[in-house]
């Protein structure tokens, strides 16, 4: 069984998690996912591995409360057991030298960039990754991105910490600055990967996005994660996660990301209240 | 023991009907609709079996089931020994008895057929089945010896089952790997529950573990090893993954919020119980007008489930007649009496939404059937100028499924066909590479249940004839 074997909380309300997972980490490349379930009666959600450890057998996990499945998963505690775990699931990022390219990381897509920003340098790029938040607090992975990129670039839409701004500006500012810049790779909430597409189509400069679908089986079974892309259907599940954000249909995947608006609030509302409670 | 009535009165006797929930309140709840035979109508149903010599019932049925032994024992009143007679043969009878589609199998040959009132046998099989489990009848095995010899088979569905139970009750070592987090297949995440209840699929997968399969779920061959790793380590590989992938129109609209795959729809109500919703955690959505796309038994499914989840109109479309349409007829007759609406000779063109993804109906154009087309069934063609919109605020999309790739990326020289089905030697589900075989639905697209389990029943057989004479994978290396 896949064991919980250290937690933090990074950041209000995101919590780090490194669960025992042999299998998975002799496997997982970077832009690959779990799918878990806290419970029997629990939903499957996608979860991205932020990190691993093939040789101890762990994978790690950083996630935002959101909804009642996140908000369960951080109730569990060192020791715990999750009821199920499967992946890794999805295709791998295309790594290789392609020289210079930058990789943007929002919110907890910071976490998901992660590892995509390591294996890029490692392959011999000039990586440049800006990472983004609502404020200083939410800035997570810092050191770790430092350490994984040539060059790290922070911002927070506030200004409470490094400097004022979305993470779209300073790629908008980078790409204009910098000659040669090969590929980028954008993770983070729709709204953001849609702005950044915007930002980067004057450029010509080919644009990864890595699609966070509502999900059920995670291996091409459902349909459910379905998005069209160059006017083609296609399944994020088995097709993705990562796609050519300019030829993504934004409206439409946005569409689909809000189609359970309401019974979430209804699964989510008494757990809230029970989870309110427990942390004070 | 009841009486054995002479032969010329047997043939007198009508065929005993299924008690059945009234159409009215069934669709109010995911209970069983067919309640099953109770003891009376057992011996009753059995009672007419002419005991036939040789009997051609029995080459009806793919998992050769000793069809008058079993029913003669119900005649004795010897449920136990009934039970245990189906077992010899069929892993799952609860199932079969349950979904098989008996009137094109086994009760298609009863000699009785032609009178038009074969022997239920299917329901006997349920009905000596059900007895069974609630009597907690256990299967006394013959003492065997282990087989040091290790089979991997993948997918838990009723091909990987079949084959896995077999290979067990030989002696073998063997691992059933499920990508899902429960085992079953279709049978756990694809027909409802109020045809298949999932605590009997459990109690069916429960006794093949009681044989010693290991069943690891939560295991995606493909992705979290492939079969050329499983190679490395097994003997002997099965490969019953399924057909898994569900086919879209490929028309206008198709990707709005409110239009279901039946497999997503099916999946969230069956496997994630979203039926229970917000007991289950996992959502599911149901519009007030419903339209089913497809006329197969899974479309009846997606059907008499929206109408259960509380769809006040569920129509379904079908391009073909009423003859066409693969669904059983029972199933077919079932969606009827509960005031499913069935539009036949009628192909959707386009599926209408908001700028929200909310679909607002769905245009339709009527079709006329024209020549036999290379199946011999008259091609469906639409007759020009007669598009017209129908007001539904849902679609399920049950045009059917194919073969999902993941397994077959993996497996080194195992070879498919332009479809993505494993090509197999029928008799021994033998693949193009050695050691490796197939069957069930990954073989042939969306089929039956008792196909799956006559294809793991052949694999188990080929495997242990290639395992005893000394074949194993583990020694080969793929070319
Ligand atoms: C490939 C992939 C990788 C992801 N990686 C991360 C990650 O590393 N960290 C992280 O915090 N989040 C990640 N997500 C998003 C995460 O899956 C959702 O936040 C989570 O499912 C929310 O579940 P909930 O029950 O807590 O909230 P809910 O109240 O159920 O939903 C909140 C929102 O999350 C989305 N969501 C709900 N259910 C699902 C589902 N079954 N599948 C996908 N999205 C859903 C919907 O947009 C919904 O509006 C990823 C999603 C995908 C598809
Ligand atoms: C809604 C519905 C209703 C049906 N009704 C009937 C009926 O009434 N009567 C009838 O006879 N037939 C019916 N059928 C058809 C019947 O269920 C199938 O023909 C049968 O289940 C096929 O069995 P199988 O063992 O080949 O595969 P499946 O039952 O499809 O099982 C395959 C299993 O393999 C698993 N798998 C897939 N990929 C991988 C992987 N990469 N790694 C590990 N595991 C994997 C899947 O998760 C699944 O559990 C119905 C089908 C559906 C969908
Ligand atoms: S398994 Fe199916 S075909 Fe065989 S006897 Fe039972 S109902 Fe008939
Ligand atoms: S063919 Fe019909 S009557 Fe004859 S043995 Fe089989 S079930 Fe009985
Ligand atoms: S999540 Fe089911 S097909 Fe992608």
């Amino acid at each position: 069984m896949p064991k919980i074997i250290t937690k933090r909380e990074i950041a209000p309300n995101i919590i780090s998690l490194k669960v025992t997972a042999p299998l998975i980490a002799k496997r997982v490349k970077p832009g690959q996912f779990i799918i878990l379930m806290t419970d029997e009666r629990g939903e499957r959600i996608p979860l991205t591995i932020a990190d691993y450890d093939r040789e101890n057998g762990w994978i790690r996990i950083v996630f935002q409360v959101v909804g009642k499945t996140t908000a369960q998963l951080s109730q569990m505690n060192e020791g715990d057991e999750l009821f199920s775990l499967v992946g890794p699931l999805g295709n791998p990022s295309k790594i290789s030298n392609y020289g210079t390219v930058v990789t943007v990381g929002g919110g907890t897509g910071i976490a998901c960039v992660y590892p995509i920003t390591r294996a890029l340098k490692e392959a011999g790029n000039r990586v440049i990754a800006i990472i983004g938040a609502k404020t200083k607090d939410l800035i997570i992975m810092e050191e770790e991105m430092r350490k994984a990129s040539s060059e790290l670039l922070i911002t927070t839409d506030d200004g409470s910490y490094v400097r004022k701004g979305f993470v779209t500006e300073v790629l908008d500012e980078v790409l204009r600055r910098e000659e040669d810049v090969k590929k980028v790779w954008v993770i983070g909430p729709a709204p953001m990967m849609k702005a950044a597409c915007e930002v980067t189509k004057p450029y010509q400069v080919e644009m990864i996005v890595s699609l966070n679908a509502i999900m059920v089986d995670g291996t091409g079974m459902c349909g459910s994660c379905r998005v069209t892309v160059g006017g083609e259907t296609k399944f994020v599940c088995v097709d993705g996660p990562e796609f050519n954000g300019h030829l993504v249909d934004w409206p439409e995947f946005m569409n689909r990301l809000a189609r359970y608006g309401r019974q979430e609030k209804l699964s989510f509302e008494p757990h809230e209240k029970s989870y309110g409670e427990k942390n004070g | 023991m009841a009486d054995m009535i002479p032969v010329p009165e047997r043939m007198k006797m009508s065929q005993r009907p299924m008690p059945e929930q009234d159409p009215k309140k069934r669709t109010r709840n995911f209970d069983e609709v067919p309640l099953g035979y109770k003891k009376g109508d057992a011996i009753y149903e059995a009672q007419r079996c002419l005991q036939c010599d040789p009997p051609p019932c029995v080459g009806g049925c793919p998992a050769e089931i000793h069809i008058p032994q079993f029913i003669r024992k119900i005649v004795e009143e010897d449920f136990a020994s009934a039970y245990l007679e189906i077992l010899k043969t069929n892993n799952l009878p609860a199932m079969c008895g349950r979904v098989c589609p008996q009137e094109e199998q086994c009760q298609r040959v009863c000699v009785y057929n032609k009178m038009g009132k074969p022997i239920t046998i299917g329901r006997l099989e349920r009905f000596v089945s059900d007895w069974a489990r609630k009597q907690d009848t256990k299967e006394k095995l013959p003492e065997i010896k282990k087989k040091r010899k290790l089979v991997a088979v993948v997918g838990s569905g009723p091909a990987g089952l079949t084959c896995a139970a077999d290979l067990a009750k030989m002696g073998y070592d063997v691992t059933i790997f499920e990508a899902l987090h429960k085992p079953g297949g279709v049978l756990t995440y694809g027909i409802p529950e109020f045809r298949l209840p999932k605590r009997i699929v459990e109690s069916e997968v429960d006794k093949i573990k009681e044989l010693g399969v290991k069943v690891v779920t939560d295991f995606v061959v493909g992705l979290t090893k492939g079969v050329d790793e499983l190679g490395e380590e097994f003997d002997a590989i099965f490969l019953a993954n399924g057909a898994g992938a569900p086919q879209f129109m490929h028309i206008p609209g198709e990707n709005l919020n409110d239009v279901y795959s039946a497999n997503e729809f099916l999946t969230r109500s069956n496997l994630m119980k979203a039926y229970k919703f917000p007991e289950f955690d996992t959502p599911i959505k149901v519009g007030k007008k419903v339209v089913v796309i497809g006329a197969g038994n899974v479309a009846m499914d997606a059907a008499r489930t929206a109408l259960r989840l509380g769809a006040k109109e569920v129509r379904v479309v079908y391009r073909r007649t009423k003859e066409e349409a693969p669904a059983r007829v029972e199933e077919i007759a079932h969606a009827e009496e509960e005031g499913i609406v069935f539009d036949f000779l009628t192909l959707p063109v386009r599926i209408l939404g908001d700028e929200k993804g909310n679909v607002t109906g769905m245009e339709c154009i009527k079709m006329q059937l024209g020549e036999p087309d290379e199946s011999g069934r008259r091609k469906p063609l639409p007759i020009e100028g007669s598009n017209f919109i129908m007001q539904v605020d849902m679609v399920v999309n049950a045009i059917g499924t194919t073969a999902n790739p993941i397994v077959a990326r993996s497996a080194t020289s195992v070879q498919t066909n332009k479809r993505g089905y494993f090509m197999v030697d029928e008799k021994t589900r033998a693949t193009s590479r050695e050691g490796i075989f197939a069957g069930g639905d990954i073989t042939r697209g969306s089929a039956t249940v008792i196909s799956a389990i006559g294809d793991g029943k052949k694999a188990a057989r080929a495997i242990d004839s290639y395992l005893s004479s000394g074949g194993s994978l583990r020694k080969k290396t793929p070319t």
